[in-house]
């Protein structure tokens, strides 16, 4: 509407106009959907941070910003002197650490997986990409109990090991960190060799042909030639894979053994047996800014990408 | 206690809810998820021609936010013993005198003048269990009424135990343990707790949930645990054992309670009665396998629930049992900073 008529076109603007009006009204479901499903609670969330927990549950609608304090700085339980809360701190790295290396497993063997089915003929790959979406229609904590059932002490792996006469004494991965990452691993690699896979599809590899004609060796190829074509691939699978690792709850509460904690089950702690909504919604809305610092950082890469 | 029941909308729900459709009144039951006999609703159905709904919650804060917001349509809510108060003082129940009613009779007097409901003007009781220790007699043979299992583990249970994250429980235990008392607020007596916690930590497995299945698998020899989970572990398992701390334990016990805006307030007091019928109570306990309160009950319960050690606390162990208060806000917030540091 606001938009200038072109020459005479009295007629065009009010077409044009009616065509704003129609696309507003058949964009409304999903407007509304996102008002209410998505930003609606997200207020409510960032308003309750900003609130005093109540006694049992919930908020007492007084004004602090307590929960936002509480997050980095913690009064000690004994002495009371005001300091950094560094149990906070070590929750929130570990989940960065693990997040990041989770990612990294992910490229590792996501990469090859990808290179793999990209160069299959066109019936295979289908087939290929087919198996890889499997694991997507069960559910997730299906998916970890499975993992579970392999690395437990009675388990397939341990089983087999020691009947091999391999190990003599059960291997303890369940309850590690270790066993923290396998499961994060096999849930989300999916989601990185999917974009990878998108990525490698579109690669010519004529240009491979090209990097050898002109004596680059193999490793200069992959270098050089490969991977600054597949980047975008890999970037888009980091974000898909890290974001959701970072909010991890499931896997780190089965495989974990729940002894040590990350940011998903600390703040279902301040939800449930903690009683501290307030903090728990300022944790939340933190876990968010990260991810969307996470994501701006995706835009930059891949705008920065496609302006070269 | 409350994973166990946590597993949402059972067979239960689906036959009270559709088997008789044009009774004389209606019942409104909001308890705990697989936690009601089926057979027992039907009974009550059948003798006063009620039909009865049945809705399940998961913990103690989602029934009473729920009903404190009003117009829920319960009649009757099941909370764990140490939330009645909190009922009371905020006025939502109906005091329906269950001591003046006919089958009050066969409660045990252990649980007449319960603290949370002295001389039981408001609730029946429903079942009652303990938080103890289970151990696999395989691995350590010495004595496990201790919380020492947990606490303090005994070489052949290093890197072998499992605490349950049930915050209150664990504290609290933990408090007795050192000396304390249950919801203290003491900085010595909690400094002593945290360092308890803290040296103990290296030394277990896990924190976990799921102690039936892993007890049975032996994934671990010892764990924090109640005592009918440990039952249905040792059904599977012989070697397992249960121990109740002798430094004190928590007991807890969920009470049936009629609200203030109840709309079926006769077919509910019915209902409160109904269920201190021995018979009637036996059906609770052979559906979730914890003990009911009620005398002459165990003669109408399953062959193998009679004379379970972890039914029957010995006698010497019995004054070590306390039930636990919801503690005051200013103490939760100590425990759930330590609760924070020991999971870091």
């Amino acid at each position: 509407m606001t938009r200038k008529p072109p020459e005479p076109g009295v007629l065009e603007a009010r077409l044009e106009a009616t065509r704003v009006k129609r696309n507003w009204l058949l964009s409304l479901p999903a407007l509304v959907l996102l008002l209410v499903g998505a930003s609606g609670p997200l207020l409510i969330v960032l308003v309750y941070s900003f609130m005093e927990p109540g006694d049992y549950s919930g908020v007492v609608w007084k004004p602090t910003f307590d929960a936002w304090v509480q997050i980095f700085f913690s009064r000690d339980i004994f002495d009371d002197t005001l300091g950094l809360a560094d149990a906070h701190l070590t929750i929130f790295w570990r989940s960065v650490r693990l997040s990041l290396l989770t990612t990294l497993i992910t490229i590792a063997f996501g990469l090859p997986t990808a290179y793999f089915i990209a160069t299959r003929p066109g019936r295979a790959r289908v087939f290929w990409l087919f198996l890889i979406t499997i694991p997507f229609w069960t559910n997730l904590l299906v998916r970890t109990f499975a993992i579970l059932e392999m690395i437990r002490s009675e388990g397939l792996i341990n089983t087999w090991l020691q009947n091999l006469g391999l190990i003599s004494e059960p291997l303890q991965i369940m309850y590690t960190d270790t066993a923290v990452l396998i499961g994060m691993a096999y849930v989300y690699l999916p989601l990185m060799v999917l974009p990878l896979y998108a990525a490698i599809e579109r690669f010519d590899f004529r240009l491979v042909e090209a990097g050898y004609d002109l004596y680059a060796n193999r490793w200069q190829v992959l270098r050089r030639v490969i991977l600054p074509i597949v980047k975008p691939g890999i970037v888009a699978g980091s974000i898909l894979v890290f974001v959701p690792s970072l909010g991890a709850y499931v896997t780190p509460r089965v495989l974990g053994g729940g002894k040590n904690m990350m940011i998903g089950n600390f703040i279902e702690l301040q939800f449930g047996q903690g009683r501290n909504w307030p903090l728990g919604s300022s944790l939340s809305i933190l876990l968010l800014l990260i991810v969307m610092v996470a994501l701006l950082f995706y835009v930059r890469v891949s705008t920065r990408e496609s302006e070269r | 206690m409350h994973l166990i029941r946590l597993t949402t909308a059972t067979a239960a729900a689906l036959l009270a809810t559709t088997a008789l459709s044009f009774a004389e009144g209606e019942l409104n039951i909001y308890n705990w998820g697989n936690y009601t006999n089926p057979e027992l609703i039907k009974k009550f159905e059948e003798k006063y021609d009620v039909k009865v709904t049945l809705t399940d919650y998961d913990s103690n804060t989602t029934a009473l936010t729920k009903i404190e917001a009003g117009g829920s349509g319960f009649d009757i809510v099941v909370p764990t013993g140490n939330w009645v108060p909190i009922y009371v003082e905020k006025g939502l129940l109906l005091e329906t005198r269950p001591d003046q009613m006919e089958n009050f009779k066969n409660v045990a007097e252990r649980w007449v003048d319960v603290p949370w409901d002295p001389g039981r003007h408001y609730t029946v009781p429903w079942q009652w269990g303990t938080t103890g220790v289970a151990v696999n007699k395989t691995s350590y043979s010495g004595d496990v009424n201790t919380s020492a299992i947990f606490l303090d583990p005994p070489e052949e249970l290093v890197g072998k135990v499992n605490v349950v994250p049930e915050m209150n429980d664990i504290i609290n235990m933990t408090i007795f343990y050192v000396g304390g008392e249950a919801c203290t607020e003491d900085k010595e007596v909690l400094k002593k707790v945290r360092d308890t916690l803290v040296a103990a930590k290296p030394k277990w497995l896990s924190m976990d949930y799921g102690t039936t299945d892993k007890l049975k698998s032996g994934e671990y020899q010892a764990t924090v645990n109640w005592n009918g989970s440990t039952f249905r572990a040792r059904l599977e398992n012989p070697e397992v054992v249960y121990g109740y701390p002798k430094e004190g334990y928590p007991l807890w016990m969920d009470a049936v309670a009629v609200l203030k805006d109840a709309k079926n307030v006769e077919n509910a007091k019915l209902f409160q009665n109904f269920i201190m019928e021995p018979e009637n109570a036996a059906l609770i306990s052979s559906f979730a396998r914890y003990a009911n309160g009620i005398k002459g009950s165990e003669a109408f319960m399953p062959e193998d629930m009679k004379g379970a050690p972890e039914l029957d606390t010995p006698e010497d162990l019995q004054a070590a049992g306390q039930f636990i208060p919801v503690c005051p806000k200013s103490a939760r917030d100590i425990y759930t900073a330590i609760w924070t540091e020991l999971q870091k």
